[in-house]
């Protein structure tokens, strides 16, 4: 091994410190709330916490979890990652398969892939989106948050163009022992994308998760909303036109700054508790993408 | 001969079907639904019932006081996101391929690319908490320097730049993972032979390692063209307040408030309409520059 020269460990030590510091610049604002939700209202007020709760304490937990309205909201979520991810699969799976064939087995392919990717180029905008939904007949249920996204595009790409790289043999011996389509995809394609599914199905909760836009618009009532657009409203906003008189009464909990802290907190949690099997199949996702023949 | 081709191919037209139909309904009614640009729309008359006025919905929306400015705070903002998240991500990937030590180096990645995965909600909710004038900790750590309270959130002066760092916090992870693996994929043996011909660490950096990045750098640089007017709708909304429209209205939180709080329909979609028409010529342009000079295809 060489000996390092000095201006080499003066750099490689600034390096160290400027990353790790980066690395906690990520970290810290997360600390930082989970602090706060966990410190005493006075200590949070008087600016005594930082990186550790002061005054440690449940309290902002018990309320929360004792507000039927965040129970009700986060719910709705699971409700909605639930059929959304459902859904969003069984669309990306038959898709991905039908549209990754050769132009000779599936003489409609571009036309329908055009149909398919037009969509991701062009849209109609907020407003006739809206109305659409509105005309549909599902503005205020679980389906307004379900159905518009039911196809996602771009993941149908990313599995078409892994199930591309996937040898022909498979399919050509497949057909040969009498499979049809529906098996091919059901016994062979799907078995052995095991991680490119798993990768899809993550992303796909964490986007239904994360979502609150639609929920805001497309809901009516506080009671519909999923947790991320209740969070948005009533936490951070502090909008309470949508709430009932029996949960107005809430109000003085709900904006503490404690409890704010603590429902962000809980907001954030699932996808926490995912991120390490986010981050294992992460990269793969990326890889995902780019194969290609 | 033809009836059994069609036959062979039929299972594959029922697996695109669903799909389908949920698009047309989703996504191509609303583009029908863009007639409303040319209306003075009126919910009792509906979609063609409404009466015609041509372009007037456009002359009024861009003789609008304060369009210009909306239209500028779009661009700009967008603009510095995009090269403040092509810039610095490709400074850490080069800084974190210097680290050795394997376990550091994961872990820094593991923390880095943690905000990618959170809503601009929570991130949102953090970030309001923290940059709080009188009781945030970044404030708090300022005044224990001597500076006086910034109020980031609701300063015209602060609030772009609040705007560009968050999301470049947010997401330069992300982009720093992928240049990365690019780096990863590099050949060893080219920096052997570099170091038997004595080169020093930056000239294997300057000419090994940023070459072997380059066509991801082309190929993220090109296709981030087409985001020239997405300054970021789920940012700005949860960030902004009345007192910062100034310098942080953009197109989308515009056509928002023009529509679904002030219900002016026609308006909106004319808007919306004139978005999506350039933001389809970028995304042209750049998937066009993208398969010229990074031989993408995305399908």
């Amino acid at each position: 091994m060489l000996k390092l020269s000095i201006g080499r460990r003066v750099f490689l030590t600034c390096n160290y410190v400027f990353l790790i510091g980066l690395s906690l610049l990520c970290l810290m604002p997360f600390v930082n709330a989970v602090a706060i939700s966990f410190s005493e209202s006075s200590a949070v007020v008087a600016g005594k916490v930082s990186v550790w709760p002061v005054d440690f304490t449940l309290s902002s937990y018990k309320y929360i979890l004792n507000s039927h309205i965040f129970l009700q909201t986060f719910g709705n979520t699971l409700v909605r990652v639930a059929l959304g991810t459902s859904l969003n699969m069984l669309m990306t799976c038959l898709l991905a398969y039908a549209l990754s064939k050769e132009k000779h087995a599936f003489r409609f392919r571009s036309f329908y892939v055009w149909i398919f990717v037009i969509t991701m180029l062009f849209n109609g905008g907020l407003i006739p989106w809206y109305m659409t939904i509105k005309e549909v007949g599902i503005l205020d249920s679980v389906w307004a948050l379900v159905l518009p996204g039911a196809v996602p595009v771009f993941n149908v790409i990313l599995l078409l163009n892994f199930f591309r790289g996937l040898p022909k043999e498979l399919e050509e011996s497949s057909f040969i022992d009498g499979a049809g389509h529906w098996t091919t995809l059901w016994k062979i394609y799907l078995p052995i994308s095991t991680p490119a599914l798993a990768t899809i199905v993550l992303l796909t909760m964490v986007g239904h998760w994360n979502s609150w836009f639609d929920g805001l618009i497309l809901m009516n009532k506080v009671e519909h909303y999923p947790l991320s657009s209740y969070l948005q409203t009533v936490v951070i906003q502090m909008d309470f036109t949508h709430l009932n008189q029996k949960d107005v009464q809430l109000l003085g909990v709900i904006s503490d700054r404690t409890s704010k802290a603590a429902q962000i907190v809980l907001g954030a949690l699932p996808i926490l508790l995912v991120y390490p099997f986010l981050q294992r199949y992460f990269v793969k996702g990326i890889v995902l993408g780019s194969v290609k023949e | 001969m033809s009836v059994a081709k069609w036959w062979r191919e039929l299972p594959l037209h029922i697996m695109v079907l669903p799909g389908l139909i949920f698009v047309l309904i989703f996504s191509y009614t609303p583009l029908v639904g863009l007639v409303l640009a040319f209306q003075k729309f009126s919910p009792f008359n509906g979609w063609f019932g409404s009466e015609w006025v041509g372009f007037k919905n456009f002359h009024t929306a861009f003789t609008l006081p304060g369009i210009g400015q909306v239209m500028w705070n779009t661009v700009f903002i967008a603009t510095l996101k995009i090269i403040a998240g092509l810039i610095v991500p490709i400074i850490i990937a080069l800084l974190l391929n210097e680290v050795n030590r394997v376990f550091i180096k994961r872990g820094i990645q593991t923390l880095i690319y943690l905000p990618h995965f959170l809503s601009w909600v929570i991130l949102g909710g953090v970030l309001v908490d923290i940059l709080s004038p009188t009781e945030g900790i970044v404030n708090t750590m300022l005044q224990g320097i001597g500076i006086k309270p910034i109020y980031f959130l609701g300063s015209n002066h602060w609030f772009p730049s609040v705007l560009v760092g968050t999301d470049v916090w947010k997401e330069f992870g992300f982009n720093t993972i992928v240049y990365l693996a690019a780096i990863t994929g590099i050949n060893p043996s080219l920096y052997e032979a570099s170091i038997v011909d004595g080169a020093s660490r930056w000239r294997q950096t300057y000419h090994i390692t940023l070459p072997g990045m380059r066509s991801i750098i082309v190929l993220l640089a090109t296709l981030s063209l087409g985001n020239v007017l997405n300054a970021g709708f789920d940012q700005v909304f949860v960030l902004y307040s009345p007192s910062v429209y100034q310098s942080g209205d953009i197109l989308d939180t515009m056509i928002y408030r023009m529509g679904l709080e002030n219900f002016q329909y026609s308006l909106a979609t004319a808007v919306g309409l004139f978005k999506s028409v350039v933001s389809l010529l970028l995304i042209s342009i750049s998937y066009w520059l993208a398969n010229r000079f990074a031989n993408y295809r995305i399908f």
